[in-house]
């Protein structure tokens, strides 16, 4: 089977917004411009979009709305999250909820 | 002019009419800037640089730039071979933007040469968590300890099979591609999706051989009940946007 154009014909789908910016975050040309911009390393994101769970709406409306499907987060992640101003660095070291922790 | 512009993609040049109403960042027309056969597609950047580098930290407001980026670029690859740049690429002027295309056309023209005809496709594979992550709680310490370590048992097999299937997958594509990259793979705290994410890469392929690409993509990660696929794309070719980027570049 040809498809002379997929831009046209195919639907862009599947693609959530970690697909958009690990491509215009981490990929893409890199030209040094005239005015420097330091943009924040995905991992980095990934801490970031914990805190922003704090405003559940907002994130809604991006369409992030993982921790209503993870019954681990659902009833908790209210009093998980630090608190304002908490430094990032901290939170790197939060570990995950264990997986495996005998009853 | 003077007013700061920032630049999406650069690309051949095209009919400025497939841009006609195409909108930027901040709502910013976008236009063309052209050199030659060579164009950049740029908008007037926001004037206030340190609102716009407070703004890239929000997570919130980077998705809403991060997303009218990526808008500006697909228009552009459904209209001519492009180069898409990094987020916030910004020049102080049109001037700046045409020295440029002047200062570095060799190099462009030889980016543009290897991308013409082809777009990305993005494949992630997951691999489900089916373990039951808890023991039962038993009668004895002893019985507990078993389960627990055949389960581990278990988890170790399910590995080194998942691994063995990606494996499988993506050299069967790599065939098929003309480059390919690999992404890290995604949290599931950034994505929302089910399972882990065990393959997250970016193949380069012929244009008329998208649709054959990924319904081999799809019969492949079928053929593995472990497997769920997710394709995505057409991507401009941002993953292969810099010589370095591929791995067979």
């Amino acid at each position: 089977m040809t498809d002379p154009n997929p831009w046209l014909t195919s639907q862009r789908s599947g693609s959530n917004l970690a697909d958009v910016l690990e491509r215009v975050l981490d990929k893409g040309l890199v030209i040094a411009g005239d005015i420097k911009i330091c943009l924040l390393d995905i991992e980095l994101l990934t801490i970031k979009i914990r805190l922003l769970v704090a405003s559940v709406d907002k994130a809604k409306a991006m369409g992030i709305d993982w921790w209503e499907h993870d019954p681990s987060l659902s009833s908790r992640h209210q009093r998980q999250l630090p608190a304002q101003g908490e430094r990032l660095s901290d939170q790197l070291g939060t570990p995950e909820p264990a997986k495996e922790v005998p009853s | 002019m003077t007013a700061p512009r920032y630049v999406y993609a650069i690309g051949r040049a095209f009919d400025p009419a497939g841009l006609d109403g195409l909108i930027g960042i901040d709502g910013a027309e976008v236009h063309r800037i052209a050199h030659r056969d060579l164009v950049a597609v740029v908008s007037a950047a926001p004037s206030d640089e340190a609102a716009l580098r407070a703004r890239l930290e929000r997570l919130d407001e980077l998705a809403v730039v991060a997303e009218a980026h990526h808008a500006v670029v697909a228009a552009a690859a459904t209209q001519t071979v492009v180069v898409p740049f990094r987020l916030a690429t910004i020049y102080r002027d049109e001037h700046r933007v045409h020295e440029l295309l002047r200062e570095r056309y060799e190099e462009f023209e030889a980016l543009l040469d290897r991308l013409a005809g082809t777009v990305e496709v993005g494949i992630k594979l997951y691999v489900a968590d089916r373990s039951p992550a808890q023991a039962t709680p038993s009668a004895s310490g002893r019985a507990y300890l078993q389960q627990l370590s055949q389960r581990h048992r278990r988890r170790d097999e399910e590995w080194r099979h998942a691994a063995a299937a990606v494996e499988r997958v993506d050299t069967a594509l790599n065939a098929y591609a003309l480059d390919r990259n690999h992404h890290r793979p995604q949290p599931a705290q950034l994505s929302g999706a089910a399972g882990d994410n065990v393959l997250n890469a970016a193949y380069l392929v012929p244009t008329e051989r998208f649709t054959d690409f990924t319904e081999l993509a799809r019969r492949l990660a079928r053929d593995d009940p472990a497997l769920r696929v997710e394709v995505t794309g057409p991507w401009a070719p941002y993953s292969f946007a810099a010589p370095e980027n591929g791995d067979r570049s």
